[in-house]
């Protein structure tokens, strides 16, 4: 084993049990609780299983494994990573901490309305129309401008949110990120378990079921549902946009690398069918409470957390424990989340200026969070949000991933390396199909899936928004964290940071 | 509940959290070894 000087401590993950925690709190956020029961539902209810496991093992885990290798074998955050795999390549990585600092900067919003129904789940302070309270009286919305007027609502638990976090990551790897994964996706299971239990026993919880799971399997003949397959296994992952390539650069060279991404790949899709029993449960309720039939309930995202769920818990017995369980869970899974993306940008900040931990992570985050506050915490922060959220993930993170996948597979043709490299201490070994699938298979589907979202946003527009304002907060985001990634790839690494890849077997992170 | 719904149900459960169960049983029980070195400096 090789000891090599670092020029700096880039910390690391103190085993491999402390790594996949932190993976699977990258992984299971948001889109898990409020995403994947409503693409499950319209994607053919209980058939949506086939394609779902397909995706996942076509997909989901070679992609995991992938990123994986780039940050385990290259030791360094992203840009570093593609830096060292090939000087050209660095702006790939500094495009993907473009992409995190985009989606930390509304992430942290969410965040803060979850933490606000914590309370209103107790004073049901939404009466009698969730949906009216939500843009009316707490988000106090404007449409089609933008408002610079705070509302103090979510000013407070958005800069709380913003305190924690950047106490959390000041802490280091280990002890901030690493410690906040270990103690919270166990309270989280534990939590969103009670909601699932309390959820199962609730009147119409059967019809709620039964409308998830009878399959449709028609719906398999449809193209679409497939792609909606794929899209939630790579969403849902957290692959293609830095968070894993940094998380494996902390981990020990002899950590079974492959054998943890199929844990972390199964607990996240694991998670989601939980999330799915749970919804439904709750949404078959709502449905049977109000005379209406399940389908004319169903909704995701921010309808289905913030109008759904108020309604379900104003009408179901114990309803305050139930708003807390489901609030706490979008929380304890958003944040685990949150310090993960924030991880690549503090990450790349370190290696590239040589900065410490705790002055790396003040630079990063307290900018950030001001930005934060002032875009989202205004009257018109929710729609900006809505916004930067459908571009970025499509025309961020799909086609960082793409550009990526091309890159590694096609440009400097290092998979067949990574494999050797993955396979040398893990359990399962990487051959001829792991190359083939992300060399040939993932990128088509992943360029199938960009299209057919290309042609959706060009010819109608999201949501039927103003054209300034999908250009601006849509287009102009997903466009810029591109240009700031060539940008900030162009000034030289420091003398002192080495850019050729290291030894297979040195161990000290560099 | 519909007998295919409760069908697919389980089949769901029995490959997700089964394959995540099997994921775990494959990863404890490989004898690979984390190095000593790094591991001291924590």
């Amino acid at each position: 084993m090789t000891q090599v000087k670092a020029p700096i401590d880039r910390g690391r993950f103190s085993n491999k049990t402390v790594f996949i925690m932190a993976a699977i709190g990258s992984a299971v956020g948001l889109g898990n609780i409020w995403r994947f029961p409503y693409v499950a539902y319209e994607g053919g209810g209980g058939a949506f299983i086939l394609p779902y496991l397909v995706a996942l093992l076509v997909a989901g885990i070679p992609l995991l494994l992938l990123d994986y290798a780039i940050g385990h074998s290259q030791r360094g955050s992203a840009p570093l990573s593609f830096a060292r795999l090939h000087r050209r390549l660095e702006f790939i990585g500094w495009w993907q901490v473009a992409i995190c600092v985009v989606i930390a900067l509304y992430y942290a919003a969410i965040l803060a309305w979850s933490t606000q129904y914590i309370g209103f789940s107790f004073t049901q302070a939404w009466g009698d129309d969730p949906e009216a309270f939500l843009f009316g009286d707490f988000l106090q919305t404007e449409a089609g401008v933008v408002s610079l007027e705070f509302v103090p609502a979510v000013l407070i638990p958005m800069a709380i949110i913003w305190l924690v976090t950047i106490v959390v990551m000041a802490l280091g790897v280990q002890k901030g990120v690493g410690a906040t994964s270990v103690i919270f996706i166990p309270v989280l299971l534990i939590a969103f378990g009670a909601l699932v239990v309390q959820a199962l026993m609730l009147p119409g919880a059967i019809d709620g079921l039964q409308s998830l799971f009878a399959p449709n399997w028609a719906a398999l003949l449809d193209p679409a549902v497939w792609a909606s397959a794929f899209g939630q296994i790579f969403f849902s992952l957290s692959v293609g946009f830095g968070i894993m390539i940094t998380y494996a650069s902390y981990v020990g060279r002899k950590v079974d690398m492959t054998g943890s991404a199929f844990v972390v790949g199964f607990a996240n899709s694991g998670f989601e069918l939980l999330a799915g029993i749970g919804v439904f449960s709750a949404l078959g309720f709502l449905a049977q409470a109000s005379g209406a039939a399940v389908a004319d309930v169903v909704s995701a995202g921010i309808g289905l957390a913030f109008v759904a769920f108020p309604a379900i818990i104003s009408q179901a017995p114990f309803g305050a424990l139930l708003g807390v369980l489901f609030f706490a869970s979008l929380v304890l899974a958003g944040f685990t989340s949150l310090v993960s993306i924030l991880e690549v940008v503090i990450s790349a900040v370190r290696d590239k200026l040589e900065m410490g931990r705790v002055a790396a992570t003040l630079a990063v985050t307290v900018p950030m969070a001001i930005v934060s506050i002032l875009l989202f915490s205004t009257r018109s922060g929710v729609i900006v949000l809505d916004i930067a959220d459908y571009f970025i993930n499509r025309f961020g993170i799909l086609l960082v991933a793409l550009v990526a996948m091309i890159a590694v597979g096609w440009g400097i043709r290092r998979v067949p390396w990574f494999a050797e490299h993955m396979s040398r201490f893990s359990s399962i070994r990487l051959g001829r199909w792991w190359v083939v699938l992300v060399t040939f298979v993932t990128p088509v589907l992943i360029a199938l899936m960009l299209v057919q979202e290309a042609v959706t946003a060009i010819t109608v527009p999201y949501e039927g928004y103003p054209a300034w304002m999908l250009g601006v907060f849509g287009w102009g985001a997903a466009g810029a964290a591109l240009v700031a990634g060539v940008l900030l790839a162009i000034p030289k690494w420091k003398q002192t940071t080495p850019l050729e890849a290291p030894p297979h077997d040195e161990e000290v992170i560099r | 509940m519909t007998i295919d719904a409760i069908l697919l149900m389980a089949v769901s459960m029995l490959v997700l959290w089964g394959g995540l169960g099997a994921a775990i049983v494959n990863i404890v029980r490989f004898k690979g070894r984390e190095p000593d070195a790094s591991m001291r400096d924590l």
